[in-house]
């Protein structure tokens, strides 16, 4: 079985985060870059797939601007076998949507049993990629696995929600999405590090994958931001300080009443 | 006259609090385009909720009496959904911002040629056009997003973005549905369900939301968030740090990784409030910390906060709202 697993390159959550002021997309270069967090937690499934002998091959593919480069070479540092990315100038700004479009049409001729999602990248969060790929490609998907099991074609993923989850079947080819509870993600070995720089990367273009310029983009995004301002700042509160007794307790209930949670 | 589909959020053969929210919202938006309200109520169970879809502004229900529509996972939505779209004239789809249905909004999106929005908090017309405001980077940034011209707008509600409230309508009138799926939609079936059932209110529904944290020190300590969360009428979150100890699962998680609240009142114990936890909470209304450390983050935004120990603070808390209510 092959394994594809898409990455993304995002803004560290910890870094300020700004928005282009001319076309409101995300100004991706004015931050310190990372590979989303989320993708640690599909990368570490792959890698558990191929270590049950489950899986031969894990390729990466990552859509992002030239500089996404780095953010594969820490894909490919967890013992990945190779990366394909996806890096043209007329990708930028596009949506979930035209993202998904590309990610699909990259996969056109690509051998694989299985696409693994982290569920959201944290900058964008709308969750909405992996199940418009799986459109795209006519596939089933098995999204926000919390665990899975994979037995000849056979695909088995109990699927987070919010009173618990459900027990879902499907058959491979598929598309699977996992949420953080399915599993402990490894950190890259140093061995890993450097044999990321040596394996095998294919860069390509748009036109290479047979998109048109005038599919994706900002210009040709279904969803787009037209105005964007910073949330104002919350002012601070009252602070009381316990002396140890819980005393304090009264004045929060006191707030508490106040403003009527009582 | 196009119609506005809300799409019905609903378990337990009840609409979920978000289904109402949503019908309230598509009210106002309907009363300046003239559109129709039409709620979408995939499932069994409809007819015993019309009453309360027509009071909260539905004026027509689509409705597909099959176990089929949730027997499978998300291709009988979507199939559904493009056939009442591709049969009638639809202006917008609504649906509720969870995971579930944001599969949903995807697929359709890419099928009917629409473009998909998720965690709307507003919704406003200008100039005919739906706009939503979205808030992005963890609540850092408030946008306002449309979809393109010629495009479908799908449009995720997020839970608590709009109070629900009766719109003085009658029974809508109800349209039966009938989708003959194709066999890719009947391709990952739902074998089984493991759910919870807990008495306390979801935490994106809920008005009131205790959320415990690595202050907390062991699992018992959700005890204690529990005891008072159930005063308050509170459903009861975690940090991560609380959900990879393994103290509460892994769904009650709020945070970036995990799930984005806007609670009334959102009461962090032992929480220090790091940006990755801030990313789920901060469009709270009311923040009130309990943490012993006074220089934890959290207290920048809080409304009223007590440094102490919680231990100390939380059950002396409890006593109080309990002789206040009396």
């Amino acid at each position: 079985m092959k394994i594809v697993v898409p990455v993304k390159r995002v803004p560290d959550t910890a870094g300020e985060k700004k928005l282009d002021p001319n076309d409101k997309t995300s100004d991706r270069e004015s931050v310190e870059a990372v590979l989303n967090p989320m993708d640690e937690w599909s990368i570490e499934t792959a890698l558990q797939l191929k270590e049950a002998g489950k899986a031969d091959e894990i390729t990466v593919l990552c859509v992002g601007p030239e500089s996404a480069q780095a953010t594969v070479r820490k894909a490919l540092s967890y013992g990945l076998d190779g990366a394909i990315q996806i890096t043209d100038q007329a990708v930028a700004g596009s949506d979930a949507l035209g993202i998904a479009r590309v990610i699909a049409k990259a996969l056109d001729g690509v051998d694989f049993d299985l696409l693994v999602f982290g569920n959201q990248s944290t900058d964008a969060r709308t969750c909405l990629v992996p199940a418009a790929v799986a459109e795209h490609l006519a596939l089933p998907a098995l999204t926000y696995a919390r665990y899975i099991e994979i037995d000849g074609d056979k695909v088995v993923v109990h699927r987070e929600h919010e009173e618990g989850w459900d027990i879902v079947e499907g058959s491979l080819p598929a598309v699977v999405s996992v949420v953080e509870a399915i599993n402990e993600p490894r950190y890259p070995s140093f061995k890993g590090i450097m044999a990321a720089k040596s394996k095998p990367l294919e860069t390509k273009s748009l036109a290479d994958i047979g998109v048109a310029a005038d599919e994706v983009g900002l210009d040709n995004a279904a969803a787009r931001i037209q105005d964007a301002r910073p949330r104002p700042a919350r002012e601070q509160g009252e602070i009381v300080e316990d002396d140890g007794s819980g005393s304090a307790a009264t004045a929060l209930a006191d707030w508490l009443q106040k403003n009527k949670f009582i | 006259m196009s119609e506005l589909l809300v799409l019905i959020d609903h378990g337990d053969d009840k609409p979920r609090k978000v289904s109402l929210q949503m019908l309230t919202a598509a009210t106002k938006i309907a009363g300046q385009t003239g559109d129709t309200v039409a709620a979408v109520w995939l499932g069994p169970g409809a007819a015993d909720n019309s009453d309360i879809l027509g009071a909260h502004g539905a004026q027509k229900l689509y409705h597909w009496d099959s176990q089929d529509a949730y027997g499978y996972v998300t291709l009988p939505q979507v199939e559904a959904l493009h056939q009442i779209i591709t049969e009638g004239d639809v202006s917008a789809v609504l649906f509720s911002s969870t995971n579930h249905t944001k599969d949903v909004a995807a697929r359709l999106g890419v099928r009917a040629g629409g473009g998909v929005i998720t965690d709307a908090s507003d919704l406003e017309v200008v100039d005919g056009r739906l706009l939503a405001t979205k808030e992005i980077f963890g609540g850092d940034m408030i946008t306002t997003a449309q979809v393109a011209d010629g495009k479908l707008p799908i449009i995720g509600i997020s839970a608590n973005a709009f109070a629900a409230q009766e719109s003085g309508g009658g029974p809508p009138e109800v349209v039966a549905v009938d989708v003959s799926l194709s066999d890719a939609a009947t391709k990952v079936k739902v074998t089984g369900v493991e759910k919870q059932v807990s008495e306390r209110p979801d935490i994106a529904e809920a008005a009131i939301v205790v959320a415990g944290g690595r202050g907390l020190g062991e699992e018992e300590g959700f005890k204690l968030m529990e005891e008072l969360a159930d005063q308050l009428g509170a459903g009861v979150g975690a940090s991560r740090a609380a959900t990879d100890a393994g103290w509460y699962p892994h769904r009650f998680q709020v945070g970036q990784t995990g799930r984005t609240i806007s609670p009334s009142l959102y009461i962090g114990c032992g929480i220090s409030g790091a940006i990755q936890h801030r990313a789920g909470m901060q469009t709270s209304q009311n923040i009130v910390p309990i943490n012993k450390d006074a220089e934890a983050p959290i207290f920048q935004i809080a409304d009223f906060g007590v440094v102490g120990n919680l231990y100390a603070v939380v059950p002396k808390l409890i006593e109080e709202i309990k002789s206040r209510k009396g």
